[in-house]
């Protein structure tokens, strides 16, 4: 019974508790904790070197001409307004579908095998090289109206927006709390006055910075346009004509070796880069706050 | 007291109907949940019409060259030949560079910004800021790629060529910059974010009871890192590096800026290369219809299938691990 609370071994196990990590040990964590902060380190240097070269070399470039100016007397008027255009088409395309598969997902049976299967598709949309996306609207706009346009251009930015606008609408209707709907189903509401008056209204705000997210997205796309939307350097003629946008000056006109036209893909850089940088920083704050 | 078992009727059948089947509502009600249908089906939808157009797009290439497209050797407009194997290689060995590099560094990212190393207001932003490289278009990234990137990394490949010549990957003439080695690097730096914000969700779903455990055995925080908390996520890590892997076989524009588009199969990573998105880019929209579309589309249904294979399995050990986490 005396050597119940065994003193010795306390004595050693207590040395030992409070004896510092063997040296190896210690060396390894302090060695992790290097590479560790290294690495993140060089992750951030990109960044921050892309906007600082960007701005340098941009901003004394800008003149407010540009603006009003197309691409051949060395303004970017025209591709701003093919930008604006073609993003709107995805838009109305991209919206309204979106939207709806959103509503489904997060309304209509949650868990069962067609929502997990829609889910599914959805995800894997996201993933598909936005080039092919390209091939794709080749397929069915070019091929069959014989030209190169915005509307081409627009429906290859739609199938790119389509899945982002869905994934995050359903995010958006997964926040409103079961209870509103209980209520409003209650009170003896269907299901599209509970969805539409009382979930969707709710969800409004999110479901904004989704979408606009969805468009930061599609605004800074070059590759589906290339061979969708294609390029003009003048004021495009209408919704079916060849039509200019912001990252396709930049691609077609990096290498000019004109220093006016050099100057203005900087110009250009920096108005797409601030364009899509603000809208993408302002929606991923205010969905960060909401959660 | 019999008219307990048959109480009075004071209110008509017709007002107690509780499931109606007129009225404004009902026909609003029902084409809005038709509509829902719709819309959905249409969006699944997509993703089949995307293969099938491009099936379509692609025939005249698959008619002529079959199967033996994926290792044909020569790309020759003039004499209408086509093959895809420097593409793909290219394509294939950039992203490999990518994820080489990607996968350390995101995990690092992963782990400083889920760990307890900093205040969490520095970890946050530390999380966003490496998030918002994914915003960046990618034809901005290839400008900076052309004008800052390559003037800085251009010395170091002449010192590994001048150097280490003897490893077939540095045996080069004359690095000029633009290489796939370059087009590794920069795809690395886009695929960051993906790698990156997944590896931290995989690590902050662990149960925190594990890393409780392996603590109070004596483990340090890194002996916790390596032996609990890395294994426990890696499924979901792997599937991460899967999603990163499928971006960076997809991405076109900074690729395509940067590789020095020259359709060779060379070992060493400081010669010219091409990829599948790159040449899509540089010759779709110039080429002429028949076999020369036919064999772009071809190889964009390589590309796709590639992608779509990659993705399908990112995307399934992503759901597997949900749910053994549930």
């Amino acid at each position: 019974m005396e050597n119940y609370r065994q003193p010795e071994i306390d004595k050693i196990l207590a040395a030992e508790l409070y004896s510092p990590l063997p040296s190896s040990r210690l060396l390894f964590t302090h060695f992790m904790n290097f590479i560790a902060f290294a690495l993140a380190a060089l992750a951030l240097i990109p960044l921050f070197s892309i906007l600082w070269e960007i701005i340098k070399r941009g901003i004394g470039g800008i003149k407010t001409e540009m603006f009003v100016k197309s691409v051949i007397d060395n303004g970017f008027g025209n591709a701003i307004l093919g930008t604006i255009t073609v993003v709107a088409i995805a838009s109305l395309l991209s919206i309204p579908i979106g939207l709806f598969t959103g509503i489904f997902l997060a309304e209509f049976a949650q868990t069962n095998s067609i929502t997990r299967f829609v889910r599914f598709i959805t995800s894997i949309l996201t993933g598909v090289p936005s080039i092919v996306v390209g091939i794709f609207a080749y397929g069915v706009i070019v091929l069959s109206t014989k030209s190169f346009s915005a509307i081409a251009g627009g429906f290859a930015l739609a199938t790119i927006m389509l899945p982002i606008i869905v994934l995050t609408t359903e995010e958006a209707l997964k926040l409103i709390p079961i209870e509103q709907r209980l209520a409003s189903a209650a009170l003896g509401g269907t299901r599209f006055q509970t969805t539409f008056r009382v979930v969707v209204t709710a969800a409004i705000p999110t479901i904004t910075t989704g979408v606009l997210l969805a468009v930061a997205r599609a605004a800074g796309e070059t590759a589906p346009l290339i061979f969708t939307a294609l390029f003009s350097l003048d004021w495009s003629a209408g919704l079916l004509t060849p039509t200019a946008s912001l990252p396709v000056l930049i691609f077609n006109l990096y290498n000019d070796p004109d220093p006016e036209r050099s100057q203005l893909v900087w110009t250009t850089s920096i108005i797409l880069l601030g364009l899509v940088l603000c809208v993408s920083l302002i929606s991923r704050l205010v969905t960060s706050k909401k959660k | 007291m019999a008219n307990l078992s048959e109480p009075e009727n004071n209110v008509s059948n017709a007002s107690l109907e509780l499931t109606a089947n007129d009225g404004i509502n009902y026909w609003l009600n029902q084409s809005f949940t038709w509509l829902i249908y719709t819309f959905s089906a249409l969006t699944v939808a997509i993703l089949f019409v995307m293969s099938w157009i491009i099936f379509h797009e692609a025939q005249p290439a698959i008619g002529k060259f079959g199967i033996g497209f994926l290792w044909g050797k020569d790309w020759d407009v003039g004499n209408q030949i086509f093959g895809a194997l420097p593409y793909i290689y290219g394509t294939l060995v950039s992203s490999a560079i990518a994820i080489f590099i990607a996968f350390p560094v995101g995990i690092a990212v992963a782990l400083v910004t889920s760990e307890n190393f900093l205040p969490i207001t520095v970890k946050t932003t530390l999380a966003f800021v490496v998030e918002l490289i994914a915003a960046i278009p990618s034809v901005i990234i290839g400008l900076w790629g052309i004008f800052t990137f390559i003037p800085v990394i251009e010395p170091v490949q002449q010192w590994l060529s001048a150097n280490f010549s003897w490893i077939p990957f540095f045996k080069s003439d004359l690095p000029i910059g633009t290489n796939m080695l370059t087009a590794g690097m920069i795809l690395a730096i886009m695929i960051l974010p993906t790698m990156a914000a997944i590896s931290r969700d995989v690590l902050i779903a662990i149960p925190k009871e594990l890393r409780t455990a392996s603590m109070a055995l004596g483990g340090t925080r890194w002996e916790t890192i390596f032996r609990v908390l890395l294994p426990a996520g890696f499924s979901g890590i792997v599937s991460a590096a899967m999603l990163a892997l499928g971006r960076a076989l997809g991405e076109t524009m900074a690729v395509t800026m940067v590789i020095g588009n020259s359709a060779q199969i060379s070992l060493s990573l400081l010669d010219p290369a091409y990829t599948i998105p790159s040449v899509l880019a540089n010759e779709f929209a110039e080429a002429e219809p028949g076999l020369h579309i036919g064999a772009l589309s071809y190889l964009g249904l390589i590309l796709f299938a590639l992608t779509l294979i990659i993705n399908i399995i990112a995307r399934l050990l992503v759901q597997w691990f949900g749910q053994k986490n549930k």
